[in-house]
């Protein structure tokens, strides 16, 4: 039968409320006698605090103030690890690192306090860069500044070179990126010892807060309640980074007995927020005469910055995404995070795989062109099939016709014949036209065993009126989580989507499912909310109040019914690890991922060689994704990704001093605005995914992956130029340039 | 807000010769206050030193744009907005409205002055080229007198401008291009992005080709000194030469020792001085048409 | 620090009703809006004028309401997101933005719509170019434009026929 929801564009759930101004984000939110709070900051990339000076100006007895003596349990953000403290407490290891926290109920007056606070560091030696991190210039993180390390191997890779006729190397950089959520960071916190501590904010995951309060303050776990609130733009910067920014608020809340209100302006949130991480990945690949890879050798490092938080997740999808959707017998793979001392790198959409990818992509170009094959000949005579195994030994179960998808996206937009027309034009214009691409695949949900360790719920309950509340973890912030989730209840119900109510996610009330990243939320979570309506129907048949093909008014009458006769109506469905799936967490191989998005992305670029500036002329994303459960909120995610892939790529620069960003303003760190971005042409596939709710799998990273390797390919189509860099800033592209005397 | 508001006087004078009354009577003490476009960030950012602000933005008689016979006076308060709505004024000054829809956002031509603009000095503005290009002059009033001053003769040095402390500008002034001259003008910025961008490298230049000649011509340039300026070197290099090759790449040499980039957040030395010469030559190419 | 500057008295109308508040002469006219005004549909992205969520009209004009100093709203009639729809329903370009995906988080909303139908009513048959124009000052992160401009050609499209009545 043809779904009648599923597949439907259904307006956004919360849509009206956003575009009537009526949506209430965390700063829209006050409280009777609440206080503002702000954090006194590290001047300094490392050493001992020596000294904390306050100015006699500032009447200092009406203001809280909080160090890290007054945290009552540990002093740490935890996370994976305790290493981060909330606070720092005599010695500091990043630019912009919290020391203290200040509280008042004049926010003018709270400003001019943090002026008057000087804070006096003994520097010692630093490290900035990932290569002096390596050779442990200084160390500065454990034994050796190592956060965390994979090896992966598959064949035997040393025999494999003698068999290679072409071995080409390259060496591949990207840089740091902003996620740029337009809301900046926010929370307000209510606490005390009687009462425990309540945090409201902008954020991506309240379970992640909530563990990080209850070793902050050491109180037990209904003591300590976080709420979401309409969350404006999160990308990963909201994954964890909120639990410092909450742990904060709570502090100043706990000592000062009042609310406190923390809202980050664009300047402290740029400086002192996660970014992407900074990666170098080293290739060696061995080809045969006839372009078939027969050996690969990765090396590939990201920069964790000064504390552990998610280096080791970030990674772990690095590596496994680094070898991309190719059969390769014999694959090696080094990597590693490393510590500098610079503020933390976190959570970024894509998450390690966008740094792997672009090295992939823009080096398999080039080894297209020492082989003598078109880079597309050279994909094809490689890409996977099913059955076949991946780097990390998964074996391909996905019905994936990567060709297919590659033809399609080329035949969308005229590949083949730009691309011979394009290198003839240009011989005669200043503005060369480039065209370029990218096969990559995005694994869904958590690594390896981690979807078993989160052990995520998800719980629906009707009322007697046949109204539905789902109760998930999962958070809104834009990609659709709302909309989606009623959609797939909907859909399993038999019901109307106005009949559907999203419990506001809120520790107290909803289950753990898990954290709303990894591209997860609709394949996990949506399996669970859509098991949990099929068992409250099933519990509906199998009572006899309610026959097969029901009509609304039925239905809500054995609802009405049941909850007469049996109590609540409600279903609670826990993540069910696939028995078919292993993963070897010591080896570092089996199935990575239950599923993935498999993908080719187009690009087409201008450059004019007179000021080297980039222009994205046209760019097709075609994509495999199991079940598209909404198209325009799916193609809205496809098209938002792709205009951060284009930034990430061509503007976004990170300018660095002493481990400090110091473009820390939107006039000086450049997304793209309406006049930038191109014709962004969205296409899907669907086999659907048994395992995912309505056969869907994971869309909200993908096109992170493929989008900057994509026009760097184009770019190097159009001039020449041999790009191993992103961003590909005009000053870098004109010297690279003026060196192949385009 | 990085700033104490509370510090902040804005005083909102009835006219300009209450205006010019208070600045000239407590002389150095008040700054004048316009759109607010480059003071408010200043004030966001917790980098706006100067404590007292008379507003002038309500006064009427720095408004207006008046045509004459043989010039166009555009009020110092005239907005890029109203640049850019002015049938005559973008007809005849093509750069200028060039600039003004190139400056900032809708929302900051709604607000932001040409007159502000002019007085803040920035070496990155992208509408002073276009009026150095055409010549302009600035009419600058004290509550004793009024004087003019040619644009090019405004600045000293970085942010350095010859308007004293009790001189506001009333209006800037450009002569009209004559009817039996046909100008080739050329106006570029390049800054990293299409909109809302702070520009690397801003070329602006027009001139006249006479029997194969140039002649008055007239190149200008921001982002590549402490001061936008005429490149007055260059111009003498080209003037009345054909546009050859040759010329050309006199002309870059000249150009590129005259002008003085750095490095900085946004770009590099070299960055804008490869593109001034390339810009140059993009100019070249409208000469030879 | 010295507190040298009094409070000044600030009349103007927003959204047609008539506002009186009592605030220092450079606070923005942005926090006045949210904080006194208790209007906070407009939001603040980046206190610099760079990315339009603060986006208002002031007498018809577009302008970024955080660089705008409380002391120039004077007599000013004001617009902000509240006042874009009517008492029955929503303005074309709001239900555009529902049925076309032109808001994902929502932050950027609310200027993106004031932007959107500023640029409408100067120009009711804008083309593509003319719409990426009349939005450039406003920045997203979320949809890559796509969806915002697809909604805004949709809006021009239902201007002229009558709007829905508000569902």
């Amino acid at each position: 039968m043809e779904p009648r929801i599923i597949g439907t564009s259904v307006p956004r759930k919360e849509g009206r409320d956003k575009v009537t101004g009526a949506a209430r984000y965390i700063d829209d939110i006050s409280f009777p006698e609440m206080i503002y709070g702000l954090t006194v900051r590290s001047p300094a990339a490392r050493g001992r605090i020596v000294n904390i000076h306050f100015e006699p100006t500032i009447p200092w007895n009406e203001f809280t103030i909080v160090t890290a003596k007054d945290i009552p349990g540990k002093n740490c953000i935890m996370l994976l690890i305790d290493d981060e403290p909330a606070l720092a407490d005599g010695f500091v290891n990043h630019p912009e690192e919290p020391i203290l926290l200040l509280a008042h109920a004049d926010k003018y007056l709270l400003e001019e306090a943090r002026r008057a606070v000087h804070v006096e560091i003994d520097s010692a030696p630093a490290v900035f860069t990932l290569a002096d991190s390596l050779t442990c210039k200084e160390v500065i993180w454990g034994r050796d500044n190592i956060f965390k390390s994979f090896h992966v191997e598959k064949g035997d890779i040393d025999s494999a070179w003698s068999s290679a006729a072409f071995i080409v190397e390259g060496e591949y950089e990207t840089g740091a990126q902003e996620q740029l959520y337009i809301e900046p960071q926010g929370v307000i916190a209510k606490a005390s010892p009687g009462e425990g501590v309540t945090v409201w904010g902008s954020l991506q995951c309240p379970h992640y807060v909530h563990k990080a309060l209850l070793a902050l303050f050491g109180l037990p776990k209904d003591r300590i309640r976080v709420v979401q609130t309409e969350t404006g733009g999160g990308f990963g910067g909201k994954e964890e980074y909120p639990s410092m920014i909450a742990a904060h608020s709570a502090l100043l809340a706990w000592k000062s007995g009042k609310p406190v209100k923390m809202i980050y302006d664009r300047a402290e949130d740029m400086l002192a927020t996660t970014k992407r991480h900074p990666s170098r990945t080293i290739h060696r690949t061995g080809v045969t005469r006839d372009g078939k890879l027969v050996a690969m050798q990765i090396d590939f490092t990201i920069d964790g910055g000064a504390y552990q938080t998610l280096s080791p997740v970030v990674l772990s999808r690095g590596t496994i995404h680094a070898a991309g959707p190719y059969e390769c017998a014999n694959v090696r793979i080094n990597s590693r995070a490393v510590a500098t001392n610079t503020p933390p790198h976190g959570a970024f959409r894509g998450f390690g795989a966008p740094q792997s990818v672009f090295a992939l992509e823009r080096h398999l170009d080039r080894v297209a062109q020492v082989v003598g094959l078109a880079p597309e000949e050279l994909r094809r005579r490689n890409f996977i099939q099913p059955g076949q195994t991946l780097a990390v030994h998964q074996v391909v179960r996905e019905n994936v016709d990567m060709a297919g998808l590659m033809d399609r996206a080329f035949q969308l937009c005229d590949y083949h014949a730009k691309r011979k027309r394009f290198q003839q034009e240009n011989r005669h214009n200043v503005i060369k036209k480039g065209i370029g691409f990218a096969s990559f695949l995005h694994g869904a949900g958590f690594t390896g065993s981690g979807e078993e360790y989160l052990a995520s719920e998800a719980a629906l309950e009707v009322s007697g009126e046949g109204r539905v509340r789902i109760f998930a973890g999962s958070t809104e912030m834009g990609q659709g989580t709302n909309t989606v989730f009623t959609q797939i209840a909907a859909e399993a119900l038999g019901i109307d989507c106005d009949q559907i109510e999203i419990v506001q996610p809120d520790t107290a009330q909803v289950p753990n499912s898990g954290p709303t990243v990894a591209s997860r939320t609709t394949m996990i979570v949506g399996k669970l909310v859509e098991t949990s309506a099929r068992t409250v129907q099933k519990c509906l048949f199998d009572s006899g109040l309610l026959n097969r093909n029901y009509s609304a008014a039925e239905f809500k009458s054995a609802c009405a019914a049941y909850i007469e006769k049996h109590g609540p109506l409600q279903s609670l469905t826990k993540y069910q690890y696939p028995h078919d799936l292993h993963w070897d967490d010591e080896r570092y191989q089996g199935d990575a991922y239950g599923a993935y998005a498999w993908a080719v992305y187009v690009a087409e670029v201008s450059v004019d060689t007179r000021t080297a500036e980039v222009r994205v002329e046209d760019f097709v994303a075609v994509q495999e994704v199991g079940k598209v459960i909404n198209p325009v909120l799916a193609a809205g995610q496809i098209e938002g990704g792709v205009a951060q892939g284009m930034g990430f790529a061509l503007y976004e620069n990170c300018v660095w001093q002493q481990g400090r960003m110091i473009n820390g303003q939107m006039t000086n760190y450049i997304i793209p605005t309406s006049m930038d971005v191109p014709p962004i042409r969205v296409f899907f596939e669907e086999i659907p995914y048994e395992r995912g709710p309505a056969g869907a799998k994971g869309i909200g990273e993908l096109h992170l992956d493929g989008t900057a390797p994509a026009i760097a390919n184009a770019i190097a189509h159009a001039t020449g130029a041999e790009i191993t860099r992103i961003p590909i800033t005009a000053e870098v592209l004109l010297n690279i340039l003026e060196s192949v005397h385009v | 807000m990085r700033s104490y508001i509370p510090s902040y006087e804005l005083l909102a004078p009835c006219d300009l010769a209450a205006a010019l009354q208070n600045m000239s009577s407590e002389y150095g003490t008040w700054k004048p206050f316009a759109g607010g476009t480059d003071l408010m960030v200043l004030l966001e950012a917790g980098k706006l030193s100067q404590r007292k602000f008379i507003n002038i933005y309500g006064l009427t008689e720095l408004r207006g744009i008046e045509v004459t016979p043989h010039h166009i006076l555009v009020g110092a308060l005239t907005t890029y907005t109203e640049v850019r709505r002015h049938e005559t004024l973008t007809r005849e000054f093509p750069l200028l409205a060039r600039a003004a829809a190139e400056t900032g956002s809708i929302a900051t031509q709604n607000r932001g002055t040409l007159g502000g603009n002019v007085a803040n000095a920035s070496p990155a503005a992208d509408s002073p080229p276009a009026l150095l290009v055409y010549d302009a002059e600035l009419e600058l009033v004290s509550s004793s007198c009024s004087r003019w001053l040619p644009y090019r003769d405004f600045w000293s040095g970085y942010k350095q401008v010859a308007l004293r402390p009790d001189e506001l500008i009333r209006c800037i002034r450009v002569p009209r291009p004559s009817k039996a001259h046909h100008w080739r003008q050329y106006y570029r910025k390049v800054g990293t992005r299409r909109a809302q961008a702070i520009s690397k490298v801003c070329f602006a230049a027009a001139a006249r080709i006479d029997s194969h000649r140039i002649r008055d011509v007239r190149i200008a340039l921001a982002s590549v000194a402490p001061t936008v300026f005429r490149a007055a070197e260059t111009e003498k290099i080209m003037e009345g030469e054909s546009p050859t090759p040759s010329l050309l790449r006199a002309a870059q040499e000249t150009l590129a020792a005259e002008i003085a980039p750095i490095d900085d957040i946004r770009s590099t030395a070299y960055y804008r001085r490869r593109v001034s010469e390339n810009l140059l030559a993009e100019f070249f190419d409208l000469l030879s048409a | 620090m010295s507190e040298s500057a009094h409070k000044i008295s600030v009349h103007c109308t927003v959204n047609g009703r008539a506002l009186s508040i009592e605030t220092y002469p450079m606070a923005p006219l942005l926090d006045v809006l949210r904080e006194q005004a208790h209007l906070t549909g407009t939001k603040e992205g980046c206190g610099e004028g760079e990315c339009g969520a603060c986006a208002i009209e002031i007498d018809g004009l577009l302008v970024n309401s955080c660089l705008v100093p409380a002391l120039q709203a004077e007599g000013a009639k004001i617009r902000t997101i509240e006042g874009v729809a009517t008492e029955n329903q929503l303005d074309a370009v709001q239900q555009a933005f529902l049925t076309h995906g032109g808001a994902q988080c929502g932050i950027c909303t609310p200027g993106m719509i004031l932007a959107a139908v500023n640029l409408l009513q100067r120009n009711a048959h804008p083309s593509d170019l003319e719409i990426r124009e009349g939005l450039a000052g406003n920045l997203c992160r979320c949809t890559g434009y796509t969806k915002i401009f697809a909604s805004i050609v949709e809006a021009c499209r239902n201007m002229q026929q009558p709007t829905e009545p508000r569902t």
